[in-house]
């Protein structure tokens, strides 16, 4: 296995804020990879710390085995896209696809053309004249179309519609189905990507909380519910994550329930519902909320 | 996709249940990781764990070059497992909501049989 990111004790400071701290983790070689976190969490920072466009407080990061900061080699294996991609002033669609194949020795400017087409998107507007959808639009298609062996993309979906958000999930599988490489989808729509995804990383207040297989991560927590004594017996000795009550009921999220384990649960009477990814990383990043 | 178990498991559990019904007959191929993949919209690497699940079970074997195929006797097999499962997956939820209703075994067993010669 080919590690393509390796990160250590990777610290960004704006300030007195701490955007990301002591973040240690590594990205392997053709997997896609989930970025996941809430507004702020330092998600953004942390991409532009792998891509080069930030400076590290403290800490060190290796892309393709060298720095990424002002380094040819590895920037033309990557490709970000920002949730907020600038482009030169009166630049229409057909610009910024005629240059980029400038920057990634490997655009396919006929994979391009088809994507351009099915996102039905207008080849002689100016960007500024794009609506928010279509502006996503084209930084969905640039970083499909790019096959960089390394490929940010940060919300990409700003303002797409659920059909042309469809299309990018199905792309994105068809394309890197064919043309493995590594992907980092940087999302808080977890719902929608989960199965997409191999790999989750969730950083939270700029801290890596939770660096796991998708599938390990799915089947790790389970939520009982009933009366409140009920589940207030079961959960005695278990691992409770998060636990809600109203009135005489109550549901208690358990970190790992395994068949036994169900079985109890559904002779107490309890009722047994799974977590999905999306509630699981809530639960794990709202504790801090709570406490305060 | 269900979300309370791994989704590998699922692949594998739809592929067993296809070839236990028929649709994917013994000795056929079945469809490649990438095809399970872009139907089911999920990573092809979990795709590939499902199936690998059934090559290591002896469920499914593979042809050099050309692809996974249906193993000779793998119906029966699957036939047993389920039979073998049926009283876990199936009786004990019966009889747990039936005493939750005040069902007796009599009148569970009636209604068995109702159904069957309906």
């Amino acid at each position: 296995m080919t590690t393509v990111v390796e990160a250590h004790g990777l610290t960004k400071h704006f300030g007195k804020v701490h955007a990301v701290e002591d973040a240690t983790f590594r990205i392997e070689e053709n997997r896609i990879y989930g970025l996941l976190g809430r507004n702020g969490a330092g998600k953004t920072t942390l991409m532009s710390l792998l891509t080069g466009q930030e400076f590290a407080t403290a800490g060190r990061v290796e892309v393709f085995g060298h720095s990424p900061v002002e380094n040819a080699g590895v920037l033309e294996r990557t490709a970000f896209i920002k949730e907020s991609q600038k482009y030169p002033e009166d630049f229409r669609v057909k610009h910024v696809l005629r240059s980029a194949p400038w920057f990634f020795a490997n655009w396919d400017a006929d994979f391009a053309a088809s994507l351009v087409e099915k996102f039905r998107l207008p080849l002689d507007r100016r960007i500024k004249k794009l609506s928010r959808g279509q502006l996503s639009a084209v930084g969905v298609i640039v970083g499909l179309a790019s096959r960089a062996p390394l490929t940010f993309f940060d919300e990409p979906y700003l303002g797409l519609d659920a059909v042309a958000r469809q299309l990018f999930y199905d792309q994105l599988l068809a394309d890197y189905s064919e043309h493995p490489r590594t992907i980092v989808l940087s999302t808080h729509l977890i719902d929608e990507v989960s199965n997409l995804l191999e790999h989750v990383l969730v950083i939270d207040d700029g801290r890596i909380i939770i660096d796991s297989d998708a599938d390990t991560l799915r089947g790790s927590a389970t939520t009982v519910a009933g009366t409140s004594s009920s589940v207030d017996a079961f959960t005695k000795n278990r691992e409770v994550l998060h636990r809600e009550g109203i009135g005489g009921l109550a549901s208690a999220t358990l970190a790992g329930l395994d068949a036994s384990g169900r079985r109890a649960a559904a002779d107490a009477g309890l009722e047994i519902t799974p977590v999905s990814l999306q509630q699981l990383i809530v639960r794990s990043t709202t504790s801090g909320i709570e406490e305060k | 996709m269900d979300e309370d178990r791994p989704i590998f498991q699922q692949i594998a559990e739809q592929i067993e249940n296809d070839i236990i019904s028929g649709v994917l007959p013994e000795e056929t191929q079945v469809p490649s990781t990438n095809e399970f993949a872009a139907f089911h919209r999920i990573n092809p690497a979990t795709a590939g764990k499902g199936v690998n699940l059934l090559v290591d079970t002896g469920i499914l074997y593979k042809k050099r070059g050309i692809g996974m195929f249906v193993a000779s006797g793998a119906r029966a097999r699957l036939k047993a497992q389920r039979a073998h499962q049926f009283s876990e997956r199936y009786v004990r939820p019966l009889l747990l909501e039936a005493e939750k209703l005040g069902i007796t075994l009599d009148q569970l067993a009636t209604m068995i049989q109702k159904g069957t010669t309906r």
